[in-house]
């Protein structure tokens, strides 16, 4: 299979707003939001980024579709750079990229009904007559379950159900019939009803579709159901990245394994002491030296602290970012 | 496995009704509920957003907000309706005899309040005659029991993170030493892992406080860590009552069974998620009979007509169904 969308060391880092003080000062702080992050989509696959918030999930999803500039680092999509794409190029590729956000409501226009929320990419990107856009909205509003489309068409996002409303957002970011959609916790407020349906929906559209999915997700559970490769993230680093049954079957890093220890399990037969790490993820604007997780990690040695483990091979396909591995 | 059956009912809700008079109607949020604590035992009040779980929790303590009223039932904490309660006796009940937490530690922590003014306002509330010294000390064990520094007592709210946040919360909820805590989806807010750590400051403050717990919440993970016996609810009433063991092995309404096939389990291999289409109901004009009828993939004549009664269909395991009803009627 080919590549379609890849990371080379990507970083972003956000100035942070200090004081009088600060600006005379040689050393501006900063978020490390994102630290060379590298890796690569294949076509028709779903990889997942995984991690708590502040780990750099999303920044990681904007960069790749460039709606932040990196600090560093390069975006390939089909083997061209979009960082040095023009704004024509890159509306091109727009058109090819869409992205799904975690809060319905906030990502639609409370004065757009349905069909023009829909119609609106078609129009930006002068994708076919009125008449040509009106059968394609339609049509894919029934591809994603928003049924009888004619009925709903003239609906106002405040008419919806929450379940409606995200299957709109879905609507609108594959009218214009892109390959890759990054999916940024698609379900994550949702009820419980909702996001099984949304995901099976996921799943559904992007066999018939031929999607790839960057799938950012802080439940694991929902990662193991819908990815073929998890990527999980830490303090802006990707700590480890396998295909999904290695991942879950056989994790290497020690934070994987305290996340997946964490993951509540719906089965009261299923309780267990869960050897959990101390304290909370550190603030990226001074992260810890060496491997970030060194001081909430159970194995730390006194060499983690120094330099930055690589990510590396530990068995085929499987890369862990850990010394003692 | 606790010896439930053994213990003393600490809380019973009798026939609750709670309504929400709107524009449109009347909102039945809550219709005829009943349900018995135990002490020392952990409720889990499980359902769907809108199914009314948080405005019964808020009903225990008599902190509904108009529109919001009891139209009906009763809540009996160990023999005192709680509903009848002046003012005066629910300030001395809140806190004291029964706490509540809830989903956004920052909204119930006052920016201004450094976090042992926060302690010491409320033990003064209550115990207005012990001595700040006492107070002081009695703060600095809660705070060893929740695993924070001391030097965080000087801090305000924005300066600790959202776990802590948590942690001080449930720990303002229980200095005074209440038999009940009522936690309002406690870990919504916060990350996998701070959660795991908050479950685990559950358990040991529910051995060392011999707490009773009311946990209501949509996580059904959650829910299986803590709960000895679970309530489902769907659109205002319970539909299925039982140990956790039963919920969860052995769940007899579809509802249940729903709710429990459609949550990704990262102990299994899923190939489909078992979904269940629909929405719950509008509560001004539910459906006439069993208000998950529309929903149900075993519906049959009967619920579309006539309501199903809260019935035992297996030791202490109830269920408001037909499916069961009329077998146990053949």
């Amino acid at each position: 299979m080919s590549t379609l969308i890849q990371a080379v060391d990507l970083v972003k880092e956000f100035p942070v707003r200090g004081s009088l003080f600060d600006a005379f000062s040689l050393h501006r702080a900063a978020v490390h939001a994102v630290d060379k992050v590298s890796f690569s989509i294949d076509e028709g696959e779903v990889l997942g980024l995984a991690g708590e918030s502040g780990s750099g999930k999303s920044t990681t999803g904007r960069l790749l579709l460039r709606l932040i500039q990196p600090s560093s680092g390069r975006v390939e999509y089909r083997g061209r750079d979009i960082i040095s794409l023009g704004t024509r190029e890159l509306a091109a590729f727009r058109a090819n990229a869409q992205i799904v956000f975690q809060d319905p409501n906030s990502s639609l226009s409370p004065r757009m009904s349905v069909g023009q929320a829909i119609t609106h990419p078609l129009q930006i990107h002068r994708i076919g007559t009125a008449a040509q856009q009106k059968e394609r909205v339609l049509d894919i509003m029934e591809k994603v379950g928003l049924s009888p489309a004619g009925f709903l068409y003239r609906k106002y996002p405040h008419q919806l159900s929450g379940g409606q409303s995200q299957r709109v957002v879905i609507a609108r970011a594959l009218v214009t019939r892109p390959d890759f959609l990054v999916a940024d916790e698609p379900i994550a407020m949702a009820d419980v009803s909702v996001r099984a349906l949304i995901l099976q929906l996921m799943k559904q559209l992007k066999d018939e579709m031929g999607l790839t999915y960057l799938f950012i997700t802080h439940d694991l559970a929902t990662a193991k159901y819908l990815c073929d490769r998890v990527a999980v993230m830490y303090l802006g680093r990707i700590v480890e990245l396998a295909r999904r049954d290695e991942l879950f079957g056989r994790p290497h890093h020690p934070y994987t394994k305290a996340l997946l220890a964490a993951v509540p399990v719906p089965d009261p037969k299923a309780r267990r002491e869960k050897n959990l790490p101390h304290g909370e993820i550190p603030s990226a604007i001074d992260p810890p030296a060496g491997c970030h997780f060194h001081p909430r990690c159970p194995f730390a040695v006194a060499k983690c602290k120094e330099g930055r483990p690589p990510l590396r091979e530990v068995s085929p396909g499987h890369l862990s970012a850990c010394i003692l591995d | 496995m606790k010896a439930v059956q053994s213990a003393e009912t600490i809380l019973r809700v009798n026939d609750l009704v709670i309504q929400y008079p709107i524009s449109i109607g009347v909102v039945r949020a809550v219709e005829g509920v009943s349900f018995t604590l135990a002490d020392g035992e952990a409720l889990g009040l499980v359902g769907e957003s809108g199914c009314g779980k948080s405005t019964l929790g808020l009903s225990l303590l008599k902190l509904l907000r108009p529109p919001g009223r009891v139209t009906r039932g009763a809540v009996m904490y160990r023999g005192t309706d709680v509903l009848g309660l002046n003012q005066r006796s629910l300030l001395a009940l809140r806190g004291r005899s029964i706490s509540m937490i809830f989903q956004n530690p920052l909204t119930s922590l006052n920016p201004l309040f450094t976090v042992e003014r926060h302690f010491l306002e409320t033990i003064h509330f209550h115990d207005p005659s012990r001595p700040r010294r006492e107070a002081l000390a009695a703060v600095e064990k809660m705070l060893a029991t929740l695993g924070i520094e001391g030097k965080r007592l000087r801090e305000y709210p924005h300066q600790l993170s959202g776990g802590m946040r948590q942690r001080i919360m449930i720990g303002l909820a229980l200095i005074m030493n209440p038999d009940i805590l009522i936690a309002d989806e406690p870990t919504t807010s916060l990350d996998v892992i701070v959660e795991a750590g908050f479950t685990e400051l559950l358990a040991n403050l529910r051995r060392l406080y011999k707490l009773s717990i009311i946990l209501i919440t949509h996580n059904l993970g959650l829910v299986a860590e803590i709960a000895d016996r679970i309530a489902v609810m769907y659109a205002g009433k319970i539909m299925e009552i039982g140990s956790a063991e039963d919920i969860f092995a052995r769940p007899l309404h579809p509802y249940t069974q729903g709710l429990i096939n459609c949550v990704p389990n990262i102990r299994l291999e899923q190939k489909e998620l078992v979904t269940m289409p629909g929405s719950p109901p509008d509560l001004v004009s539910p459906p006439p009979g069993c208000r998950f009828a529309p929903r149900c993939p075993k519906v049959m004549p009967v619920c579309r007509e006539k309501t199903p009664e809260l019935l035992e269909h297996g030791p202490a395991h109830e269920a408001a169904c037909w499916l069961y009803t009329r077998k146990a009627a053949q």
